[in-house]
């Protein structure tokens, strides 16, 4: 036991400034950040005529009316497996792309890792690259220090706001809702959404960055389970790189190997960590220390590569000087085809489900208590509840009708001798409906009879029909 | 600072701890997460002064915001009854005949009528309303007082055969144990049995066709049809109030039968009474 003070047991957030960096993987970036942010953004704003009595908003997360709206799709709350099936979807891709490349999904499309980016663009834009931040850093408050961190604090907020605000279109008509929001007149809920999503966003954004990764989020710790020696991942290539130029061993006449110790691949990271470590948790796999090592190793004349994508069972073979396996060697292995396999068995099956399914629907409810009725001339009644979902933007006139192969006639409750009724677009309704056996009808005293109902719609002859039971005297 | 102990294994700093041998690995925590755990203890103390929450001799805490779950309930309560408001007072004020014309409000009067069914009318005729043995079944088209919904509306609203209603539907029907011998009554049974079944004594039912004629067919009419201006029931249809066969028929005869009903209208509201009238006759028996 020590007898002096013991050791911290918390860690104070080391600052981190990531030196600006060019290259391929970064350009690559910059891409998917567009394109990532601008589908995000732009998204609730676009149109998507359904006619006059639903809304024209493309995608659209109706919760008031249980509606999802999805460009030509429309998913009711009964057709929910669609959303769950497209989150299995979304897992197994996960799977798939983290036993194949790693932590891509952390370093390029994570909405944590983009909006990092995109901050620290803001930051580098206002207060400098990382020498001028560092510096910064250390400086005392002036008037300058002061005016910088406002004007990079007030951008950041901006940016958060927008952010908040983009969430909340998905949610409701945009147009509507960005003026009833700058009018102070938009529902409470949708003010304190943008109030918490503006919130993470500018901490999660601007000061807590890689701390999210590394202790909030649980994909770190749950994809070391996917990944296997193929799988693809940033290192370093130690048995190239060593020993370094400032190394012990080089000071005592070892020969040097391609590493300068120039730090770059340091100063870039996002995360703080030296990747020439090894294979760490914290590491995103982002590449920028890719794009480093391969400008400084472009400006030494040595090959690029000395920090790359590379898969830990080619190990071996380059340390012996071979050349590693093909990439598409490493990604087609049983793991990565079982995943594939898996994810395109239940997207064929939610396209199935999506084309197979009909703009009329029918369930019928037989009504169980009693499970028939006796009426004063001796006939037996049954009572059904029908709920027929019409699906369509317009109104439409539908008729009911039974099959079966005994004597029953139908009635529909409360519209006196007609069997057709009007549903109004995208809802549903509930009809009553009577079947009865007259009392020299077989049915009347059979226990159970089979039936069916049908429903048409008159306007398009579009039919949808479900069986169910007609119980007699002799049922229970 | 302390000389640091690092383990030999893992190169990890150790927090000098040392059982049997087994040390304690030191891997920091951020400060920032302590800080969460203290800003959750605030949180924690401030929610516990504003809500309900320290468990007392009698009840808990109220909490100074005076928030709870039953005054949620209430308030979503009155805000649903003041978004139905106008719907009630159109309730209030339609003409229950032509109702059904009205869809909104004829919905809206079928499910409030099917919750008061629910809990007042329930008890006796059932929660699918087939009733039982000497509670009518309203499901069905036979009907003692009239099926209409006005008529409906009157029974709900008056009752049957209570004290508390000067308005209620009163019949009576004599216990004819006093006036008839029991080889009288069953004829009459036979008459009865005869006029709804294939099977019967026919010269048995032809003496109580007569008597039918002298004691019944006031009230049930000639043709046994019954009348529902003085609640009398039909006897030649398939529907038996107490049950149709010669046993139940004897003892109906002998000693009469007076089934019972509130005033509804005494203990609902106006709007309640017609809700549910509106209810029963969409059950599917309604005229």
């Amino acid at each position: 036991m020590s007898s002096d003070t013991p050791p911290a047991l918390y860690a104070p957030q080391e600052p981190i400034f990531p030196r600006k960096v060019k290259g391929f993987f970064r350009t690559f970036k910059w891409w998917i950040m567009a394109v990532t942010l601008g589908i995000y953004y732009l998204t609730p704003w676009l149109r998507w005529d359904r006619g006059p009595s639903l809304p024209d908003q493309a995608v659209l997360i109706d919760m008031a009316n249980r509606r999802f709206y999805f460009f030509w799709i429309e998913i009711w709350s009964h057709e929910f497996y669609f959303v769950a099936g497209l989150l299995i979807m979304a897992g197994l891709g996960l799977f798939l792309f983290t036993s194949a490349l790693g932590r891509v999904w952390c370093g390029y499309a994570c909405p944590q890792t983009v909006w990092t980016d995109l901050f620290i663009l803001v930051e580098r834009w206002i207060e400098g690259d990382r020498n001028a931040r560092v510096r910064l850093w250390n400086g005392k408050w002036t008037l300058r220090k002061w005016r910088l961190r406002l004007t990079k604090w007030i951008v950041w907020l901006f940016i958060a706001v927008a952010t908040g605000g983009a969430w909340v279109f998905y949610f409701a008509d945009a147009p509507t809702l960005l003026s009833n929001f700058l009018t102070f007149s938009a529902h409470p809920a949708a003010y304190l959404t943008i109030a918490i999503l503006t919130a993470t966003t500018f901490v999660f954004g601007g000061f807590m960055r890689e701390q999210v990764c590394i202790y909030m989020c649980p994909w770190p710790r749950i994809q070391a389970a996917m990944m296997d020696p193929d799988t693809i991942t940033v290192a370093y290539r130690e048995w190239r790189g060593e020993d370094r130029k400032n190394s012990e061993a080089v000071k005592a006449g070892a020969p040097q190997g391609d590493c300068i110790d120039c730090m770059a691949c340091v100063n870039v990271c996002p995360v703080g960590i030296d990747i020439r470590d090894g294979q760490q948790m914290e590491c995103i796999t982002c590449a920028l220390c890719i794009d480093a090592c391969d400008d400084v190793m472009a400006r030494i004349g040595k090959p690029r590569g000395l920090i790359d994508y590379i898969a830990l069972s080619d190990e071996e073979a380059e340390r012996a000087g071979a050349a590693p396996k093909k990439l598409m060697s490493h990604i087609l292995r049983a793991r990565t085809m079982l995943y594939t396999a898996v994810w395109m068995l239940i997207g064929v099956g939610l396209v199935y489900a999506l084309f197979v399914r009909s703009d009329i629907e029918m369930t019928v409810s037989p009504v169980r208590n009693p499970t028939y009725v006796l009426q004063s001339d001796g006939s037996i009644r049954n009572i059904y509840d029908v709920r027929l979902r019409n699906k369509l933007g317009e109104e439409r006139e539908f008729h009911l009708s039974l099959t079966s192969d005994e004597n029953l006639r139908i009635e529909l409750g409360g519209r006196d001798n007609l069997l057709s009724f009007t549903a109004p677009a995208d809802t549903t309704v509930l009809q009553r409906v009577y079947v009865t056996a007259r009392p020299q009808d077989p049915a009347a005293s059979l226990a159970r009879t089979d039936l069916r109902l049908w429903v048409e719609d008159l306007g398009n002859e579009d039919k949808a029909s479900q069986s169910t039971i007609f119980n007699g005297r002799e049922s229970k | 600072m302390a000389d640091r102990k690092v383990d030999s294994e893992t190169g990890v700093e150790t927090t000098g701890h040392n059982w049997d041998g087994i040390e304690e690995l030191n891997n920091p925590l951020p400060r920032w997460w302590l800080w969460t755990l203290y800003l959750c203890i605030i949180w924690g103390v401030g929610y516990s002064i504003a809500y309900p929450a320290w468990p007392m001799i009698s009840g808990a805490t109220t909490g100074v915001l005076g928030w709870s779950t039953r005054g949620n309930v209430a308030q979503d309560i009155k805000e649903h009854e003041g978004q139905n408001a106008e719907l009630v007072a159109a309730l209030v004020q339609t003409d229950m005949d032509t109702l059904s014309d009205n869809a909104d409000l004829n919905r809206y009067a079928i499910a409030r009528g099917g919750a008061v069914f629910r809990a007042q009318c329930s008890q006796c005729h059932g929660s699918g309303a087939a009733g039982a043995t000497g509670y009518p079944n309203l499901l069905d088209n036979d009907w003692l007082w009239g099926g209409e919904i006005a008529q409906i509306a009157y029974t709900v609203r008056h009752g049957i055969r209570n004290d508390t209603d000067d308005d209620a539907h009163w019949s009576q029907m004599p216990a004819f144990g006093d006036q008839l011998e029991k080889d009288e009554i069953a004829a009459t049974v036979e008459y009865v049995v005869s006029l709804s079944n294939t099977e019967f004594d026919a010269a048995l039912a032809a003496t109580g066709s007569e008597l039918f004629a002298e004691n019944c067919a006031s009230c049930h009419g000639d043709a046994a049809l019954g009348d529902q201006d003085q609640g009398a029931p039909n006897l030649a249809d398939a529907i038996w109030l107490y049950g149709g066969d010669r046993e139940s028929l004897t003892y109906t005869i002998v000693n009469a039968r007076f089934g019972v009903m509130p005033a509804w209208g005494q203990r609902l509201s106006e709007e309640d009474v017609r809700a549910v009238s509106a209810y029963v006759h969409a059950l599917g028996g309604g005229e």
